[in-house]
C-alpha cells in the first residue's frame, strides 16, 4: 500500500472542473471495488488523462497491488496495439469513449467515466513483488522502453518531496502537466500522501477555462517545465492577480538564467516561493531542488539533493571530484532510484538492478557552498516541451519510414533539426516525426543536405551539423 | 496585404494549413494549434499587427473567427 488513505477520511482527494468530486474515503471506496473487480495482481495499462476516473483507477491500482503501465490516452492506436502485443497486459483502463476501439474486450467495471477491460489475453507475465508501476521515459516514439518503479520508489520520493516542499493537508495544486508523465505524477503522489485537495482538469494554461477553475476553487501551487514558464511569460503571468497562489515548482529542462530570475524575483516580491527542481523517471522523479529562500542568489543551479539522497560528480577517470568547479557526469543514491528498465514482457520478473545509485547522463559542477550546476549531456536526447526525446531513437524512425533515405537529428531543447538528403520527402518526415512523438511540428526544422558529414568509419560527425542549426 | 489576408496568412503559416482550413479553425482542432502552437500564434499576430495583447484575449482567442472579434474590437484592426 502507498497511501494511507483512511486517515484522511472526509476530505477531499479530487475535484475537478465540473464540480466533480471525491473524498479520500470515497477513493479508498473506489479500491475496494476495483480490487474486487480484478481479483488478483497482474498487469493492467492505464490510459491517461487528467480527469477523477483516471487519478482514481490509479490510486486505486497502486494501493492494490495490480501494476499499471501508465500511458497517455491519445496514445497512436498503432503504437499502443504494439505495446498490448508485447506486455500482453490482462486489463486495460481507459475512457468509456475509447471503449470501441477493443470490441470483443469484457468491460469488468465502469466508474467516473472510466471503463475496465478485460483483454483475454492468455499467459501473462511473472511481475517482481516489489514491482508498482512502469513509465515512459518520455512522451514518446511509442518504444516498449519502460521504467520500473517500486512501491519504496514511490513512497520514499514522495515524502522526500512533501518535506522539502512542507506540504501539508491546506494544498490546493491544479494539475497542469499530463499524470502519465513522471512530473505530474510525483505532484499526485506527494500530495495524496499529505491529505491536500487535487484540483484535477484537462485544460491548459492557454485557455479561460483553467484560469477560471483555478481562481473559483483557489489553486495554491502548479509545476511547469521550462516551457509552461515560456508561455506564462506571454500570457503576462507577472500582472495576473492570483492572491491564492503561494507556490511554483519547475522541472523537467533547465530553466533559461533570465526566466529563472524573474520568477524567483517575482516569488520574493508576492511572498511566494518558486523551486526550481531536478529529476527524472529512473529516479521515480525528483532528485534535486534549489529552496525557494536560495532562488534568487543561486540562480541558475539546480540546488541540492533531496532529502534521503547523495549528489556526487565523476571525471572521466572514474574518480570521484572533489573541488568546485570542476565538471562531471551527476551520479544520484538514494531510496528512488529505480529497479531498472524493461523492455518485454519477461524483464516484468526483473528485480532491482541499479541498487539506489543511478548515473544520470547530465554532467554538473558545483559551487564553492555545494550548489549544483547541470552543465550539459552525455546521452544523445533533446528535451522537447520538457519530454525527453532520444535523438538515436528518431533516427531510426525515420530510416525505417524512408526507406533508403539518409538522415540524422540533433539540436537543442525545444527545437530538433532533422537533417535529411532527399528534398522531396522533407514535408513527410516532419509529419511523420511529429505524429509519432505527439509533438508539435513547430518543435521540428527539416534541413535538406546532400550528405551527412560522416567520419571515416561511417559515423555521422554530429558537430558537422550544428553550423546548420537556424 | 489588407488585414484580413494578413490575419489568414498569419494562420496559414503557423499551422501550416491552407486557407480554407485556416477559416473554420478551432483551437485543439487539429495537432498543431495546441499550447505550444497558440503561443506561436500569439507571437506571429502580435509582430504582424504591432500590438501587445492582454492576458483575457490571448486565453478567450479560442478560433479564427472568434480571433477577428478580439482583434477588431479590442485593438481597432478592421477586417
Amino acid at each position: 500500500m502507498v497511501w494511507d488513505l483512511d486517515k484522511y477520511s472526509s476530505r477531499m482527494a479530487l475535484l475537478d472542473e465540473y464540480g466533480s468530486s471525491l473524498t479520500y474515503c470515497e477513493l479508498v471506496e473506489m479500491g475496494k471495488h476495483i480490487a474486487a473487480a480484478v481479483g488478483e495482481r497482474c498487469l493492467v495499462f492505464a490510459l491517461c488523462e487528467n480527469t477523477l476516473g483516471s487519478i482514481a483507477g490509479y490510486v486505486s491500482f497502486l494501493n492494490a497491488g495490480i501494476v499499471p503501465v501508465l500511458l497517455s490516452a491519445q496514445l497512436e492506436q498503432e503504437l499502443l496495439q504494439n505495446l498490448l502485443a508485447v506486455y500482453k497486459p490482462k486489463y486495460l483502463w481507459l475512457p468509456i469513449g475509447q471503449r470501441e476501439h477493443f470490441q470483443g474486450m469484457e468491460s469488468a467495471f465502469c466508474e467516473y467515466g472510466y471503463c475496465l477491460l478485460r483483454t483475454g489475453y492468455g499467459n501473462e507475465y511473472p511481475l517482481f513483488p516489489e514491482l508498482a508501476l512502469l513509465l515512459t521515459t518520455s512522451g514518446s516514439t511509442g518504444s516498449p522502453k519502460f521504467v520500473r518503479q517500486s512501491y519504496r520508489n514511490i513512497r520514499s520520493n514522495a515524502e522526500s518531496i512533501a518535506e522539502y516542499l512542507e506540504l501539508n493537508e491546506e494544498e490546493r495544486p491544479i494539475t497542469t502537466l499530463p499524470m502519465n508523465y513522471t512530473y505530474g505524477l510525483s505532484i499526485l503522489n506527494s500530495h495524496l500522501l499529505v491529505g491536500a485537495t487535487i484540483l484535477v482538469t484537462d485544460k491548459g494554461l492557454m485557455q479561460r477555462e483553467f484560469w477560471n477553475f483555478f481562481k473559483e476553487q483557489r489553486a495554491t501551487s502548479f509545476g511547469g517545465v521550462p516551457y509552461t514558464y515560456e508561455m506564462l511569460e506571454r500570457l503576462r503571468f507577472f500582472r495576473m492577480d492570483l492572491p491564492s497562489l503561494h507556490t511554483m515548482t519547475q522541472a523537467g529542462g533547465k530553466l533559461t538564467v533570465e526566466l529563472h530570475k524573474k520568477y524567483a524575483e517575482y516569488a520574493a516580491e508576492k511572498g511566494t516561493k518558486f523551486v526550481v527542481m531536478y529529476g527524472q523517471c529512473e529516479a521515480t522523479a525528483r532528485m534535486g531542488y534549489l529552496p525557494a529562500d536560495k532562488a534568487i542568489e543561486k540562480c541558475g543551479s539546480m540546488g541540492i539533493a533531496i532529502p534521503g539522497g547523495k549528489f556526487r560528480l565523476i571525471d572521466e577517470n572514474g574518480e570521484t571530484v572533489e573541488k568546485p568547479l570542476i565538471t562531471g557526469e551527476l551520479v544520484y543514491e538514494g531510496p528512488n532510484v529505480t529497479l531498472g528498465y524493461a523492455e518485454c514482457g519477461e524483464d516484468l520478473a526483473k528485480g532491482d538492478e541499479r541498487h539506489g545509485i543511478l548515473e544520470t547522463g547530465d554532467m554538473a559542477q558545483f559551487d564553492a557552498d555545494g550548489y549544483f550546476y547541470i552543465a550539459g549531456r552525455k546521452k544523445r536526447f533533446l528535451k522537447i516541451y520538457g519530454n525527453r526525446v532520444n535523438l538515436d531513437e528518431v533516427d531510426q524512425l525515420i530510416k525505417g519510414q524512408f526507406n533508403g533515405l539518409d538522415c540524422a537529428s540533433a539540436g537543442v531543447d525545444d527545437h530538433m533539426y532533422l537533417f535529411v538528403t532527399d528534398n522531396a520527402v522533407a514535408d513527410a518526415v516532419k509529419e511523420f516525426i511529429a505524429s509519432k512523438t505527439g509533438l508539435n511540428p513547430a518543435a521540428f526544422k527539416v534541413v535538406v543536405m546532400d550528405k551527412i558529414p560522416k567520419n571515416d568509419a561511417g559515423k555521422t560527425l554530429y558537430g558537422e551539423l550544428e553550423k546548420h542549426y537556424m | 496585404m489588407n488585414n484580413l489576408e494578413k490575419y489568414l496568412a498569419v494562420f496559414t503559416e503557423t499551422f501550416g494549413v491552407d486557407e480554407e482550413r485556416a477559416k473554420g479553425l478551432e483551437y485543439q482542432a487539429i495537432q498543431e494549434w495546441d499550447s505550444v502552437g497558440h503561443m506561436g500564434l500569439i507571437a506571429a499576430l502580435e509582430d504582424t499587427f504591432d500590438i501587445m495583447m492582454d492576458t483575457d484575449d490571448i486565453i478567450d482567442f479560442s478560433s479564427f473567427e472568434k480571433g477577428k472579434e478580439i482583434l477588431e474590437g479590442h485593438y481597432g484592426i478592421v477586417f
